[in-house]
């Protein structure tokens, strides 16, 4: 990171008012992330990490906290200001098939974003870029009039992001791009996700919990237990020194397709502890192999070694 | 080079898998020649062609593939709940215990399903009814294959909660109540409530995340030891595969292209898809910056393609491949391959 980040977000919060109390989905989350770069999300299902990625891009208010891209505060921004900050971040959702209006033919979806800019009125420019559009995402150009329905996973997802795309972001949150796909597709989209990034320099934030895809793309991870970051760190150190015990145990659980290397598995014991009204205590905790008394306390990130942040407070103990 | 070069190399017809004539026992399950159809609005779609495989007490399958191999419908033939229309089975035995599942009557069939053989179904959100609660649901399973009372029933469907790491208390609560993974878990308990001879489990841990995948992966593998189910896995997920299976069958359009032992599998993989599959995953270790994606799409199963229905998109494919289908060949003890190119592959997979 050279300058100025491109996008910075300090104490982030979202919390949700369910029956019994606040949800705390995101809880006080702060990163940064520069230009071009990559940076990864990962955590269990329900650990907030989607709803970071809303919050980001203005889909969901935060609660509390500070969002700024380029340098400008959009935490608050509304009208037509939010509306050129949407120009400039976009998002690629987890699921292509309900993501995809269906019954929009695809060249009519891929210029949408274009349409609602007002950059383009007019229709042979529209199509012109249509094509430039699917071409950059490799798909073909007799599919323009089709309707999603027509398209496997694979294509219907680049088209979601020649969609993103359109207005040529800076910024793309990805939440789950691949998920739903099978792996040999899921390759040529992740090569595809990091050649754009190679020709047109935007920066990504990429929410999986696919760890790795996530080490595959990413410069720098976080990783989030139940709204809260307890790790952060540049990719190749978290995998080499990973630090935090959660962090340990989400590595340890992934089946390997090293058949001579068996699993070596950390087993969590204990009940999760609810985000809703969450105590102050280190949330982790409850299941934690480590855990004594003082982890009852409010945690903090704590620079461990250099740009490595590790939310713990028995860290250097263990 | 030919194969007389290696002695165990032999050919066999592609309609009868060879395996059957090697081993001497009967199998536990022993599909034979399957094949099924869906029609549909006129078109046939050719979902399983010609699968025949056999599983042992206590071993595990993995079936492999894409989206669309056929891997559910294969499933589904074994439970004999393919729906049918628009499913046909054209050809084909399962025999499961001395029994020709496809020839045995309906009645006696609501017999079998649920006690001797169990699915797990691959989305826990659609596979309950959300309006009973879960202690209900089990109960109904257990109700009906075995004779106990309300009390017992309920009794046992607690202990199977407990067994899959919920408390059996809870067992009064509604699935909207559970998490994805616990949802997963009490489909699988449902599953092994009347400790069934068979288990095929679809995507089990698909929806699951790591940390819950890896704990249900670990009940699976007990229940094994402890009941020696024999298990079908059906996944998509190499690293899953390897962690329980000890038999695999990669499946690509329809058809077992590859099977083997996990070893063979994944030390000796010798058909081009196989490989492909290999590649295109990116690994915790490697550093290559780029993956390696298997060129070209799944071939429309309404309009399969003339010989090897991989070879539009196998780097290695040669005219010849376009013209006849290939045969079954035994290309190491119990490592069969679907490609007549394998000697060649194995070369160039040896000195790239």
């Amino acid at each position: 990171m050279s300058d100025a980040p491109l996008m910075e977000v300090r104490n982030l919060k979202k919390f949700f008012k369910v029956p019994s109390g606040m949800n705390h989905a995101v809880d006080g989350v702060s990163f940064t992330i520069g230009k071009g770069e990559t940076l990864g999300v990962v955590g269990e299902s329900g650990c907030g990490k989607s709803t970071l990625g809303r919050c980001v891009i203005r889909l969901q208010e935060p609660t509390d906290g500070h969002i700024c891209l380029n340098g400008k505060d959009i935490t608050h921004v509304r009208g037509k200001e939010l509306k050129r900050v949407r120009e400039q971040v976009q998002i690629v959702f987890q699921d292509p098939y309900s993501s995809l209006n269906p019954r929009h033919r695809i060249a009519s979806t891929i210029t949408e974003p274009l349409k609602r800019s007002g950059r383009f009125d007019n229709k042979s420019q529209l199509q012109e870029e249509a094509k430039r559009l699917m071409a950059l995402v490799g798909i073909d150009q007799r599919l323009q009039q089709s309707y999603p329905h027509e398209l496997d996973g694979g294509r219907r997802q680049r088209v979601c992001i020649a969609r993103a795309l359109a207005l040529n972001p800076d910024f793309i949150v990805c939440d789950e791009p691949v998920s739903a796909l099978d792996v040999s597709i899921q390759a040529s989209v992740l090569n595809l996700l990091m050649k754009l990034q190679e020709d047109m320099g935007m920066a990504y934030l990429f929410v999986t919990h696919d760890l790795s895809v996530v080490r595959h793309i990413s410069d720098h991870i976080c990783v989030m237990y139940l709204g809260q970051l307890v790790e952060k760190s540049p990719t190749e150190e978290l995998f080499m020194r990973t630090l935090h015990p959660y962090t340990k145990a989400l590595l340890s659980a992934i089946p390997s397709v090293d058949i001579h290397k068996p699993m070596q598995q950390i087993r969590l014991r204990g009940e999760i502890t609810s985000p809703i009204n969450p105590k102050p205590g280190c949330r982790f905790a409850s299941r934690c192999p480590y855990a004594m008394e003082k982890c009852q306390e409010p945690q903090r990130l704590e620079e461990i070694e250099p740009n490595h942040f590790v939310s713990c407070c028995r860290v250097r103990e263990i | 080079m030919k194969s007389d070069t290696f002695p165990e190399a032999k050919t066999m017809k592609s309609d009868t898998f060879p395996e059957a004539k090697t081993m001497k026992h009967v199998a536990f399950l022993d599909v034979k020649n399957l094949e099924v159809i869906y029609t549909q609005n006129k078109r046939t779609v050719r979902a399983v062609n010609h699968v025949s495989f056999q599983l042992d007490r206590g071993q595990t399958l993995g079936l492999v593939g894409e989206t669309g191999a056929g891997k559910t419908t294969i499933a589904k033939a074994c439970m004999g709940i393919l729906p049918t229309p628009p499913a046909r089975i054209l050809n084909g035995e399962i025999w499961l215990d001395a029994e020709n599942i496809l020839e045995i009557p309906k009645e006696k069939m609501l017999r079998i399903r649920g006690k001797k053989i169990a699915m797990v179904f691959q989305d826990p959100m659609t596979a309950l009814n959300p309006l009973q609660t879960i202690g209900e649901q089990i109960l109904e399973v257990i109700e009906l294959h075995n004779a106990v009372s309300r009390h017992e029933g309920l009794k046992r469907a607690g202990q199977m909660l407990e067994l899959v790491g919920i408390p059996a208390a809870r067992h009064v609560e509604y699935p909207h109540q559970f998490s994805g993974g616990m949802k997963q878990r009490v489909v699988i308990a449902m599953a092994l409530a009347c400790d069934p001879e068979l288990l095929l489990a679809d995507e089990p841990t698909t929806a699951l995340d790591v940390t819950i995948q890896a704990q249900v992966l670990e009940l699976i593998k007990g229940l094994r030891e402890k009941l020696n189910t024999a298990m079908i896995l059906i996944t998509h997920d190499l690293g899953v595969v390897a962690e329980i299976c000890d038999k695999v069958a990669v499946i690509y359009a329809g058809q077992i292209i590859e099977s083997g032992s996990k070893e063979d599998i994944f030390d000796r993989p010798a058909h081009p898809y196989t490989i492909g599959l290999f590649q295109s995953l990116p690994r915790l270790t490697a550093a290559e910056k780029w993956l390696k994606p298997i060129e070209g799409m799944p071939p429309d199963p309404t309009d399969l393609p003339d010989g090897c229905s991989f070879h539009p998109r196998c780097p290695y494919a040669s005219k010849e491949c376009a013209l006849a289908e290939p045969d079954c060949i035994e290309i190491g003890t119990g490592h069969f391959c679907r490609c007549t190119k394998w000697m060649e592959v194995r070369t160039c997979q040896m000195h790239p």
